[in-house]
């Protein structure tokens, strides 16, 4: 790659960061060249990014029609899922599939959710609940 | 500290060189990253992030460091710690004693990284060189400028369970040689690299590793938009942040060319052009997916790993004259 075909594509995903890339200059010596995105690299990114975001609008409708609990939006909403959750939290599978079922999430102690709050980066309190849409 | 932050293309290679740099070894990233032979090839299915396969285009984390500390002759303490205080504690000991340390984190819990890459990756490494009104003064090697980043959100980014878990691992340079062997440490890096690339045990390691991976894009069962997920996970683990671009390939070639100034020796200096000409084949493979992806017609997967096996084909020389001048020297 020649240092002027360096991508400036001023990606989203970059939010206005630049990164460095490696090319060649005129005289084919190597140096750091900063780039502003490549929109091939930026669509990827935001296909994984939609791939979440559509697992978290999924659960969300199940969360309200009350058969999963707020845990499994909040594992979504993380970009996690059900494999990097039990590790995250050092949970069995079972476990955390039982935590998915309202009725028993509802009974779950603070000790619990801790650990996933932990894990989430959020409050209890927050993974309690279901938030706002957002607009 | 008289610290100067320093841009790289990767995280762990950038990091080891800003380190020893700091140290009094000037050493470039693509060199660290060189003499490291850092450079593969590896698909791994039976480990999944978010659901995808594992493509890797260059070692496992810790892998550099380790590599070229063992080849250089530099000593680097490891610390892993078991609880969060003591960890904390032993960082800010260091930071009033003024010395660079190095730490792995996880992407997911670092504030000032864009929304939109904020993914699950737990070995992300990091200097810290200071600490300024309660702060830590951080240099993350794949951003432009030196951060700062708040002590519980770092404490919470070393500490996080999961693959690759950290455990507040942090590293400092102990010694480190007044000078290089370049002539042994090129020779031997590259041959160890040549190995990893074209003898590995395993189908799925390596330019077979290549090939191996078309074979399963040509195999691509399900909907159009798995398909185009797979595909597009190739992408981003090709391309995506601390790469510098064509899944390493550029920064192989940029080591070539600084070990062919080093050693005069023009047989490097060729090489590195076969791969600089196959890093473009990397990227326009990169673009055949993404062109792909966006039609509204399903997805040619033949021609895709066509592409594929173009950018295995184009890399195998590249192996063939390091192999000839490994000989030679």
């Amino acid at each position: 790659m020649k240092a002027d075909e360096v991508p400036q594509d001023n990606s989203s995903t970059y939010a206005g960061h630049k990164k460095l890339l490696y090319a060649q200059g005129r005289d084919g010596q190597y140096q750091g060249v900063q780039s502003s995105g490549w929109e091939v690299e930026s669509s990827a990114t935001r296909d994984a990014v939609a791939q979440f975001e559509q697992w978290a609008s999924e659960a969300r409708v199940q969360v309200e029609a009350g058969t999963k609990s707020p845990l499994y939006f909040h594992m979504y909403d993380c970009r996690m899922d059900l494999p990097l959750l039990c590790q995250l939290t050092g949970f069995w599978r079972w476990r955390v599939k039982r935590h998915f079922e309202p009725a028993r999430f509802a009974r779950l102690s603070n000790k619990v959710l801790a650990r996933y709050a932990d894990a989430m980066d959020r409050t209890i309190e927050e993974i309690k609940t279901l938030p706002e849409k957002p607009q | 500290m008289s610290f100067t932050h320093q841009q790289s293309a990767h995280c762990e290679s950038g990091v080891i060189s800003s380190l020893l740099t700091h140290q009094g070894l000037p050493l470039s990233e693509p060199m660290a990253f060189g003499l490291a032979n850092a450079l593969a090839f590896a698909y791994i299915p039976i480990v999944k992030l978010g659901g995808q396969p594992l493509i890797a285009y260059r070692l496992p984390p810790r892998a550099i460091i380790k590599g070229l500390c063992k080849r250089l002759g530099v000593g680097v303490k490891f610390h892993a710690f078991k609880d969060p205080m003591t960890a904390a504690n032993a960082l800010d000991d260091l930071v009033e004693r003024k010395t660079l340390v190095g730490l792995q984190t996880s992407v997911y819990y670092l504030p000032y990284f864009p929304e939109e890459m904020r993914f699950h990756f737990n070995a992300h490494n990091l200097l810290v060189y200071g600490k300024r009104d309660g702060l830590y003064q951080i240099s993350d090697p794949v951003f432009e400028e030196a951060m700062e980043i708040a002590p519980r959100d770092l404490n919470k980014a070393r500490f996080v369970r999961g693959p690759l878990a950290p455990k507040g691992l942090m590293y400092t340079i102990e010694s480190a040689p007044q000078h290089i062997d370049y002539p042994s440490v090129i020779r031997a890096a590259i041959g160890k690299n040549i190995k990893v690339m074209t003898g590995a045990p395993l189908p799925v390691i390596g330019l077979r590793g290549i090939h191996y991976l078309a074979k399963k894009i040509d195999r691509l069962s399900g909907s159009e938009k798995d398909k185009r997920l797979y595909l597009g996970h190739i992408v981003r683990m090709q391309e995506e942040i601390g790469t510098g671009g064509a899944g390493f390939r550029f920064v192989y070639a940029s080591f070539l060319q600084e070990a062919a100034g080093i050693l005069g020796d023009g047989a490097l200096a060729d090489a590195s052009q076969t791969m600089t000409d196959a890093g473009d084949v990397w990227r326009e493979f990169s673009v055949a997916v993404a062109k792909q992806c966006k039609r509204s017609e399903p997805i040619d997967l033949a021609a895709l790993s066509a592409k594929l096996r173009d950018c295995a084909q184009s890399e195998r020389p590249v192996w063939d004259q390091l192999k000839a001048w490994h000989k030679r020297r």
